[in-house]
Formats: C-alpha cells, structure tokens, sequence
C-alpha cells in the first residue's frame, strides 16, 4: 500500500498558515466535552497536556516516574535551535530547514520539517514566558551557542542543563492545569495495551505500578509521548525506564512502526568500563564546540598517557577529514569517525573503544575559567564517573546509542493509521528523516506539544462524537485480562535466567549486528538468534513476586518481552534497507566510508504493519517528495 | 584506571513491604564489586544474587542514572545520597568505600514521604507544592519575543542557580524538621528574580507555603543540613529570599 502523508501542498512557506487555516475547531463550550489521554509526560506529553488543558479538554495525563517533572527530555544538556537570527549570521527558517532535511540524509517530510523550523521561534518566547533561565549576555539578551551539522550559532542553552530546564517549564505549566482541573495526572502508571474499537483508538490499559492493579481509561484521543527505543541496544544513554512498550503495543494493535532501522548513536559518551554496567552517561555535544577530538596515529602510543604524545603523532581525524565542518561534523558521521579508528587499532582507554577529547587548547586560549563556565558540570559528572580530571587529561569518548529517528508513522496532523491515535515527540518518526541534528529533540518535543498537537486534535475531534466508548466496553475488559495473563505468564516460568541477562543479551546482539555498522550477514543472524532467544526467554526467564504489588522484575520483564519482539523488527528494516542514509549505514553500500545512498530505490518512508506473532510484518511506503531542497549527496568536507 | 581489585561489603538495608508493613533492616554481602561500580550498580549485582536465589530484590526508585532526574531517593550511612559534594546516589561511585566495608541503606525519612516499598518513598508533596503556584500563568502562544524583556547575565544567572533543583527531597530527608523550605525556597526565588514571575510573586509566595505546610513539612531552623544534602547546591540564601518574599507579601 502507499501512504499518504496528507502533506499541504503550494509553496513550502505558506503550508501550515494554511493548513492551520483550514482545519475543523472545536467551539469553546464543547472543548470539554472531549477526554483526550497523553501518556508520558517529557517535552512533547507535558507540553500536549498543559496546552490542550489551556484550551478546556478534559486531559488525563499518565508516566511511569514519580513526578512527571523526571521524563529523560530532563537529561538533554546541550541546547534547543531556533531560526532566530539573534547573532547576524545568516540563519533563517528556510536554513535551519534545509540543514534539518540535509542533516537527516534526506529521509524525512519537506512540510513536517518546515513547520517545525517555522515555530521554533515560538518555543524559545514561551519558554522565556515560563522562567526558564536561558543564558543570556551581560546586557540582557539571548545568548547562543554552535552545534554540529550547522555554520550558524542558533542554539540557546541553560549551563549544561537545557533539556531539564525546558522541561521544568512544560512542567510547572502542567503543574498550574492539574491545579486547575483541566489535567488529571496518573503518575507511577505504566501502559500495556492500546484499546481500539472498531478501528478507532478509545482508551489504554495501565498497570498501577504501586499496587500492581490494572486499570482502563477512555477517551476521544490518544496521544503517545512515551519517547524513543534505543534501550534495545540495553546500553544507552536513555533512561532505565525507557521502553519501546507504549509504542510496541500500539503498533500490535494496527498502528505502522516507520523507519525502525533509524537510530542514532551519539559520538561523545564516557566509554564503557565493565559487563556490570547499567548505562552509558554522554557528555553534551556542545563540548565539540572547544574540544578536539584526536587519537594516536600510531597504535603503540595508545597505552601512553596522552599528554605525553607528541602533537605531531597525533591524528585529529575530524579535522582532517572534514575541514568545513571540523569536530562540529554531524553526529552520524562523527560516530562512525570514532569507530573506523578504533576499528583501525588506534582506540584509547579500556578494550581500546575510545577517543580522545582534548580541551588543552581551548584552556590555552580561553583560559580553564571560560571553560569551566560553559561546561563545569559536564567536567564535574566525568570526573565523578571516571576518576579522570577532564583540564589536565583529555576526555575519553565513544559513541552510544542515543536516540531513535523512527517510530510509529504519522500523518501531517501527528495521527497514525489509527483514527484517534496520534504520536508525538521522539515516539514518532517524522522530522528526523535518517539522522537528527543536535539540539533538534527539543525543538521537536515542545513543538509538537505547545504548537503542533493543539491545532490539529481539533481538527480531528470536531469531525467525532464525543464519549463514544466507555471503559465497561467488552474491549476494556478483554485488554485487561489480555495484559493480566501475560503477566502471569511471565510470573509462572521461574526459569534460571534473570531479566537483566535476557536484555543483555538481545542488547549485545544489537549492537554487534546491528549498531554502527550493518551488513546483510549480520542483519541475518540477528533474524535467527533473536526468534530462538524470544522463545528461550518465555521458557527460561525467572521473575520473582507478585503481580499484585510493587514489583520492579515484572515492570522489567515486560519491558524485556517487548524488545524481543521490536528488535526483530528493527533488523528486518535495516535488511530491506540496501543502502547507506544517515544513522543507518550498510557497509555494502558506501563510498570509501562515506554512507552512499540510494535515491531511486529507496526514497521512501517504510512503515511496517503487524501481521500477527511470529509472521512476516507488510512493508508499506511513503514517497518522499522534495520540490524545495534539491537531493544531494550530503557533504560537510 | 581499572585495576581488577574486587571489594566485599555488607549491607544493612531498610526493607519494608508496603505502606502498613513495620519494616525492618535485614542483612546483605555484596561481592566482586569494583571501584568503577556506581553505587546503585552494585544495589544490581545484589539483587540479581536476591533473584537467583528466589528471593524479593531490593525496590529503589531510579531512572536517569545521570544525575539529573530527581528520581534516586538513599539515605547512604546517615547521609542523604550518601554525603558526597553535590553528588546525587545513582552518581556515588563505590571508590568511595573500602573493601570490608558496612553500608547502612535506608529510604528518605520523613513525615511528609510516606514510605511506599522498601527504599521508595511518596513524594507526590512536592508536586502539590508546585501546583499551588511554582509557575508564571502564561498560555502556550501569544507571548513577547524572548529579547523584548532584558535579563542582564547576573539576574539570569542566580535565576538558574536556583533553577537547577532537581526536586528529589534530600533537602527533606536531610532536614531535622523535615522542612522542604530549601526546595520551596528555590522556585519561589527562581521565579521572583525573573521578571517575568514577580507579577504573581505575592501571590506564589503564600499559596506555595501553606500548601508546604498543609502538606506536613517542617519548618526552617537554620540548620543548613539541606544545602549539605543538596546534590546540585542549591545555597539557603533562597530560603532567606523566600523569607523576604514572604514577608513582602503581608504588605502587598
């Protein structure tokens, strides 16, 4: 089948004027007849609740934490772009645009990415009106700083802490709506199930995570915020708690999973230490910004101490290979930078996976107090990992997996294939394409939230009757006791394996056959070894307590279940994907180490439908058009 | 760097099964841990020993494991987050204990967290402190350029330093009283430096302290445990400006 996207169509600058022209409202005094459910509560589900609260929707709003002030939009350090133009440098809309679609690797939607370089100027106002503390100058105003895959300096920042302050704000006015009533929120909540009748999303299935009960909601529309999937790798820089449940379950429900094969690995991030690890921490890209980024050029000087290697034995290989672009390059290909000289014998630090990230020269001449100013809490959170003191020692880096490009597929008004079901922030897939520029999460996040998400459930709801379906529907009750006997299914095994080893285990094989670098090969013994560890895991895997209490193993085991399934899925995007683009590289295809890809063939959006357990997903296509940015191949020598 | 030295530690931790349960502190070892080991690593490999040999793991609230989300909540041997500099629990590395070591581990204690399971405390106070007013009333859109209102760097600045709380209660758990002062403290001063929150800064003032009150918190007797506990820092000094917002309100 072909996907339409319902993309407004005329020139480019004029479509979500537009489109925001021509879609449905809902009158005042009806808004809140409509219940509307967000789940999760990160940038893009605290800014959609507080919002569409503002507006009078009934909203109940769910997140597994505590508080929905701890989503993992909080650990963002660097910054959030806006087309500004503060600094006089040239940017504008149409730039950050055009670097979004080329930084992308030209896989993502003109008008979606369009729409999001229109309202980032907005996003930086609200949040100013919010409180939030951006770094400004001496005499008041913004102030802004560079990131890669850009020659503008359009991102503004908090310290090192602008993905928690961003947050805060969409919190505190998440706050001010549940005082007001217009927002319930249900926190320590997990969802399980996606209700849909008659092919209309009505409500979710959440289990209690205090008390192990579960419970229904209904609703007129369903939006997912429940964020990315690269804990499928088991070490990320994600969160514990992140999972690709939310969205597994929806997508077995009906709703097409677009572009799975699209995920990102962050170039920066402290390097592995032991097998007991638990996470991967990254330091802020914005480091590349005065940092250098080197290795030996000869393989015996890797277990020096690296001040003591000479600066002619030293091969600073972004600068060298990229000079436009420099340490900024992309992080795609900075990633894959650090792995090739890895790969080459050149690695630092322990096993040999890391590079070097020197801030000597930036001390020398900008003295360490500049430095400490813009990234003392960066050098601080190395130093409290590593034991290393990042102003007299360069860093060691490796790349991680950091974020997800694909998700659950979208149309231009962020509703999946499922009327009632729309998808928002890092859960869906759409203005990303193959590789996301930093400083873009945010801007997308609040985007959708504050200024996407509001306009167009109106849209759709002014076409729905609302209160349609109840939660004593026959299909609440089926997803409830669907979701109780999986979960007494995980607790009756009391094999001899744990869950962590389990995720280990399907992590390790993604990231061996499956992360920086892809073959056909390796893509195929995934598709073998996953389905045979999927079926030792519902035979084997130990869960211990109750379903009716507060238990952290099951929470895990489901999680786990989950990725066993995704990660399939995953690997089978990434095999009918013959070519190089963005995060996704084949080594078959590319152009001595540069991603080659393949325009006539595989220019499309591929969303796959569930087709049932164990059968073969359908592959379904979205053209992608471009009538403003010409398809090149992407350069940032 | 790594050397491969393996440390033993006993660890008494705090377990209690729900709500209503009396609780009690029971006996663990933790073997093979390494100094690269951050400390709720080590909680893992204790429960994955608990696991195996069918036993309930320790429940601890975590998430980020960064440092940053507010969500790991330990009293390390007396200290909240285990007494390290602006060090959040998940962020303690265990080259901070010794081979042979004993660990006191316990939930934060106090009033106005209930304990919930075992290390995991409610916090949901915090959040209703929050509600009654941690926030300037602006609608999404409809709002002035960011540079229409000049915020010199000094203003923005301690703006942030009281912006960066975390909000994860070591303040409480640390304070004699019980007090959330230091949190409160810290978003009302965020949110009266800035001029876009002091339109409402009476206002907040009142309404965040009686729900702090209500809420079951204790009062500030200036003993600082809270700025000792506080993993990002957070100075008392915003305590002593809630105190003049306060007491500016009375006239306003």
């Amino acid at each position: 089948m072909i996907l339409d996207g319902k993309c407004p169509t005329g020139p480019i600058e004029q479509t979500w004027d537009k489109h925001r022209f021509d879609l449905k409202l809902v009158n005042p005094a009806n808004k809140r007849k409509y219940n509307v459910i967000v789940v999760g509560t990160g940038l893009a589900g605290g800014a959609a609740a507080a919002s569409l609260g503002e507006l009078g929707y009934n909203v109940q709003a769910f997140c597994y934490q505590d508080s929905p002030r701890r989503a993992h939009s909080i650990a963002a350090q660097g910054g959030i772009n806006a087309a500004k133009n503060y600094p006089n440098d040239g940017d504008s809309i149409y730039r950050l645009f055009y670097d979004t679609i080329k930084g992308g690797d030209f896989r993502a939607r003109e008008a979606d990415v369009w729409r999001l370089a229109q309202v980032s100027n907005n996003i930086i106002d609200q949040c100013v009106a919010q409180g939030v503390p951006f770094g400004r100058d001496y005499a008041g105003y913004l102030d802004n700083r560079s990131f890669g895959g850009a020659q503008v300096s359009r991102t503004f920042f908090a310290r090192g802490q602008t993905g928690q302050q961003l947050l805060l704000g969409a919190y505190s006015a998440l706050s001010r709506q549940i005082k007001l009533g217009s927002v319930k929120m249900y926190d320590r909540r997990e969802m399980l199930d996606l209700v849909v009748v008659d092919g209309v999303a009505r409500g979710i299935t959440v289990r209690n995570l205090v008390t192990g009960a579960m419970e229904s909601y209904a609703a007129d529309a369903v939006c997912l915020c429940t964020g990315g999937y690269v804990n499928v790798f088991y070490l990320s820089t994600n969160a514990m708690g992140c999972s690709v449940t939310a969205n597994w379950k929806a997508h077995k429900k009906g709703a097409y999973f677009a572009n799975p094969c699209y995920t990102q690995i962050h170039p920066t991030c402290i390097p592995q230490a032991g097998d007991y690890q638990s996470k991967l921490t990254l330091m802020s890209e914005s480091l590349r910004n005065d940092g250098r980024v080197w290795v030996p050029k000869k393989k015996e000087d890797c277990g020096k101490h690296p001040n003591e290697i000479a600066e002619d034995d030293r091969d600073y290989y972004l600068e060298r290979k990229y000079p436009s672009y420099g340490n900024l390059a992309p992080r795609d290909i900075a990633s894959r930078a650090a792995k090739e000289q890895c790969d080459d014998g050149r690695g630092v630090g322990p096993g040999g996976r890391g590079v070097y990230l020197d801030f000597a020269d930036s001390i020398k001449r900008l003295g360490e107090d500049t430095i400490r100013e813009r990234y003392g809490n960066l050098f601080e959170m190395y130093e409290k990992i590593t034991d290393e003191n990042g102003y007299k020692r360069p860093m060691r880096m490796y790349p991680a997996p950091h974020y997800s490009m694909g998700g659950l597929w979208v149309d231009y008004n962020l509703m999946s294939n499922i009327p009632g079901l729309f998808v928002l922030g890092e859960a869906n897939f759409s203005v990303h394409g193959a590789n996301r520029l930093g400083a873009s999460a945010l801007m997308q996040g609040l985007a959708d939230g504050y200024f996407v998400i509001p306009y167009t459930i109106g849209g759709y709801l002014a076409t729905v009757k609302p209160g349609q379906v109840k939660t004593d529907h026959a299909e609440f009750k089926k997803c409830e006791a669907d979701v109780k006997a999986e979960q007494d299914k995980l607790l009756g095994i009391n094999g001899n394996k744990t869950v962590f080893e389990f995720m280990r285990e399907v992590g390790g094989l993604m990231w061996e056959n499956c992360g920086m670098a892809r073959t056909k090969e390796s893509l195929e013994t995934n598709l073998k070894k996953i389905p045979a560890l999927r079926e030792e895991f519902w035979k084997n895997v130990k869960v211990t307590g109750s379903g009716a209490e507060l238990n952290q193993q099951l929470e895990n085991a489901g999680r786990t279940a989950d990725f066993l399934e995704f990660s399939e899925l995953l690997c089978r995007d990434a095999l009918h994907r013959n070519e190089s683009c963005g995060g996704h590289f084949r080594s078959e295809y590319q152009d001595a180490g540069e991603a080659q890809r393949d325009d006539v063939n595989f220019c499309y959006v591929g969303a796959w439908e569930y087709k049932g357990d164990n059968k073969e997903p359908e592959l379904h296509k979205e053209p992608l058009k471009f009538d403003n940015v010409h398809l090149a191949i992407r350069s940032y020598k | 760097m790594s050397d491969h030295k393996t440390m033993t530690l006993t660890l008494i931790v705090w377990r209690q099964k729900n709500a209503s349960d009396a609780g009690k502190f029971e006996t663990y070892t933790a073997k093979n841990i390494t100094e690269h080991h951050s400390f709720l690593e080590m909680l893992d490999c204790v429960n994955e020993d608990l696991i195996y040999a069918g036993k309930d793991p320790i429940v601890f609230d975590h998430d980020c494991r960064e440092g940053i989300c507010g969500m790991c909540s330990q009293v390390v041997n007396g200290a909240p987050h285990g007494g390290q500099d602006r060090t959040t629990v998940c962020q303690l590395h265990m080259r901070k204990f010794k081979d042979g070591d004993t660990i006191y581990i316990e939930p934060w204690r106090a009033r106005a967290f209930p304990i919930i399971r075992d290390l995991i405390v409610d916090r949901s106070a915090l959040d209703k402190i929050i509600q009654a007013g941690g926030y300037t009333s602006c609608h999404t859109g409809g709002v002035a350029d960011g540079n229409a209102i000049l915020i010199p760097k000094p203003v923005a600045d301690e703006a942030m330093d009281a912006a960066e709380c975390v909000g994860c209660g070591a303040c409480v758990a640390g304070c004699p009283n019980g007090s959330a002062m230091l949190f409160t403290g810290a978003k009302v001063s965020q949110l009266a430096i800035l001029p876009q929150g002091q339109g409402e800064a009476a206002r907040r003032v009142m309404n965040m302290t009686n729900t702090m009150t209500e809420c079951g918190f204790g009062n500030c007797t200036n003993h600082y445990e809270c700025m000792a506990a506080c993993p990002k820092g957070i100075n008392v000094k915003f305590i002593a400006r809630m105190n003049r917002e306060f007491l500016k309100a009375q006239f306003a």
